[in-house]
């Protein structure tokens, strides 16, 4: 019999790589692979040289510094801008601090919502260039770093704040209470401080751009969420009268567009209204959106919950759980992780959803866009320019939503626990 | 009977009948159960051990006779429901820990959101149990991060928290591997030596040889033979059980 050594220490196969060995195993492993290596390669130098060129020499991006405000923030009257800002420091308190305090899943969305505020901070978009050769003076240069600095210092406080106060919130549990009736507070308190009192007010069809777009998608996703979950319940619940309802107004919700439900919001809800009361038209948008995106995000939930086995019911009830701690304590938690996915993918969609409010007549982002490329005739033969703002903008809003769900996935360890 | 039995009836069973749509699943139990006995119950798969248990904190409504536990008449009424649950702990043949709390959450839980004790009190109580059951290591780990042995004990030691009168226990160690059999049923000898009201649907039966009061053949919905467990084994009346036995001796 042969002697096996077996004091001999085994190592691991050698698996590591540089980029060398990188690119020969998977890219030039074979003769075909190294052709197609290589027209790939031709195909990506001609893109980005398109792509390049076209950005940096083609495009008239001056067409973006001229209509920068009225993309943020519509037909909002300057002169009333520190109200938004008033709005967006009182958040960023409030967020710093609850990711001061929650830490986890708060501070994921935070450092996502920091991280779009650094882009708008940095990407000179409200540069006017006057010409080529302005470039390259050192006047210009200096010009970006005052641009940046002090020219957005409203917006570089709101930073500092979201910051500062994340670092003040810290270990701060006794605050928690007073955080979450902030919170609360805050919907109705974004409402009057936009729209002003007394004489001076900013009515709210001249709210519109980017402002508009984030007020509807905010509210829509902090509001068709706890309706979705209240919906899923309901029609998985055991009384018959709440579970018909709920199914009817989920099937009946999903059956029909959202331009109908908009629509119907702005022309059929005013005739259930009293006497000439009129409901605002920015609000309106509002509840309809969050009635259409919560026939959705239910149908998401009760996906989750069918995946809870029954014995974890059965476990909460033998402790004595009552059914409402059941379903708050064990189910939801469990449920609703399962399909973190599907809800960020609800709230994505819900996000470019509300380009649709145009309908109503409402000018969010998209719409003060074709406004600018199609109704002025200083900016005709400009759209791409500023299509390819508008998308960036969303790519960069729908992205961070996307980036929390994959950090919240991992926080949760989906799958493992 | 045990050291510790009483003779104060705690469980009251009066012709309890189960169907499952027309399927008749318990068919006329008529028995009491003493505070500090401890009952094994045995019987083929499929005869109604498990839904018989589980009558007795309400996870399966019985459609006829009367259960009355600790006092209290298990009826449609939420409250009655509450209040016996709160006084029988029940282990469960898959541990059915909760996967998302740490062992030690799930077992501070029904103290806290039931009991109303503080979250200080009751993670004292739980680490102190998680002592007893040998695995106070374990305490911030999740459920999935543990052994199957060890889940199991978690699982007791939630239902202890609760500091039950009666614990039922539904073939607590079917699912283990052998070499975390032992383990479990330390723990609940440990437990039935504490004087507590035990209800133990298993095979073991060298546990029940050892641990019982009484043994219960179940066999098709009724309970077809009980005794202690010397006479229940070395001396069965009836051809079923005298069956069962040998089958059972076998593996
Ligand atoms: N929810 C249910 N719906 C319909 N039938 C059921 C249900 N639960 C159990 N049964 C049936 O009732 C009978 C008794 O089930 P039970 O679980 O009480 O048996 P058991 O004695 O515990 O068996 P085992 O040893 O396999 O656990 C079985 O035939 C089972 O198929
Ligand atoms: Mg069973």
């Amino acid at each position: 019999m042969e002697n096996i050594e077996i004091t001999q220490e085994v190592k691991p196969p050698n698996t590591s790589k540089g980029p060398v060995k990188w690119l020969q195993n998977n890219l030039f492993n074979t003769w075909y692979n190294t052709i197609l290596t290589c027209f790939a390669l031709v195909f990506l130098f001609f893109v980005f040289k398109g792509v390049f060129s076209w950005v940096f020499i083609q495009a008239k991006w001056e067409v973006i510094p001229a209509n920068f405000q009225i993309l943020m923030i519509g037909p909002y009257p300057i002169e009333h801008v520190w109200r938004i800002w008033i709005v967006l420091w009182t958040l960023a308190v409030l967020l710093g601090l609850s990711a001061g305090i929650w830490k986890g899943l708060v501070l994921r969305i935070s450092t996502a919502i920091a991280g779009v505020g650094l882009i708008f901070l940095l990407v000179p978009l409200d540069i006017v260039k006057n010409s080529e050769a302005e470039y390259a003076t050192l006047e210009f240069n200096i010009n970006i770093i005052y641009l940046i600095f002090f020219k957005r210092r409203w917006l570089l406080g709101c930073l500092a704040l979201l910051v500062g106060t994340f670092f003040i919130g810290r270990n701060k549990n006794g605050l928690k209470k007073w955080i979450i009736g902030g919170w609360i507070l805050s919907f109705p308190w974004t409402m009057i401080m936009l729209h002003g009192f007394g004489e001076n007010t900013v009515s709210t069809t001249n709210w519109g751009g980017l402002l508009l777009t984030l007020l509807l998608a905010a509210v829509g996703i902090v509001a068709c969420f706890p309706l979705g979950v209240l919906l899923a319940l309901g029609r998985r619940s055991k009384l018959p009268a709440i579970s018909w309802v709920s199914t009817i107004y989920i099937e009946t919700v999903r059956g029909v567009p959202l331009l109908t439900i908009l629509f119907m919001g702005s022309v059929i809800l005013p005739l259930f209204m009293p006497g000439d009361f009129q409901l605002d038209k920015v609000i309106r948008a509002m509840v309809a959106l969050t009635l259409f995106s919560a026939a959705y995000m239910a149908e998401n939930v009760r996906g989750g919950l069918q995946a809870i086995p029954q014995g974890q019911v059965e476990a909460a009830q033998a402790v004595g759980l009552t059914y409402p701690k059941t379903t708050l304590f064990i189910v939801l938690p469990q449920a609703l992780r399962a399909v973190i996915p599907a809800i960020v993918g609800q709230f994505i969609a819900l996000f470019k959803d509300t380009a649709l409010v145009f309908i109503v007549g409402l000018l969010e982002l998209m719409g003060i866009a074709e406004g600018i490329v199609g109704g002025n005739p200083n900016w005709q033969g400009y759209h791409v320019e500023v299509y390819v703002l508008v998308a960036a903008i969303y790519f960069i809003f729908c992205y961070a939503m996307s980036y929390v769900s994959q950090k919240i996935e991992a926080d949760l360890g989906v799958g493992k626990h | 009977m045990n050291e510790n039995t009483t003779n104060d009836p705690i469980i009251i069973c009066e012709d309890v009948h189960k169907w499952f749509d027309d399927f008749h699943v318990l068919k006329g139990i008529t028995t009491t159960f003493k505070k500090g006995e401890r009952a094994v119950i045995c019987g083929p798969s499929g005869s109604g051990k498990s839904t018989f248990i589980r009558t007795i904190n309400r996870l399966e409504e019985h459609q006829r006779g009367t259960i009355i536990v600790d006092g209290i008449e298990l009826s449609n009424d939420l409250r009655n429901i509450n209040l016996i649950r709160q006084e029988v702990g029940m282990v469960f043949q898959q541990f059915n820990l909760f996967p998302h709390l740490t062992n030690i959450k799930n077992i501070t839980l029904g103290p806290i959101q039931v009991r109303k004790m503080s979250k200080k009190a009751a993670e004292e109580a739980a680490l102190a149990l998680l002592e007893r059951m040998d695995i106070a290591d374990q305490a911030y780990k999740y459920p999935a991060e543990i052994s199957g042995g060890q889940q199991q004990r978690v699982a007791i030691a939630r239902a202890l928290a609760m500091e039950p009168k009666i614990m039922l226990f539904d073939e607590p160690t079917s699912a283990l591997d052998p070499e975390m059999i032992s383990e479990v049923l330390d723990v609940m000898r440990e437990l039935a030596h504490s004087g507590m009201t035990m209800l133990v649907v298993t095979h073991e039966m060298g546990f029940a040889r050892e641990v019982a009061d009484r043994v219960m053949f179940f066999d098709e919905g009724v309970v077809i033979e009980e005794a202690a467990p010397a006479d229940f084994f070395d001396n069965p009346q009836h051809e079923r059980t005298k069956l069962f036995i040998s089958q059972t001796l076998q593996h």
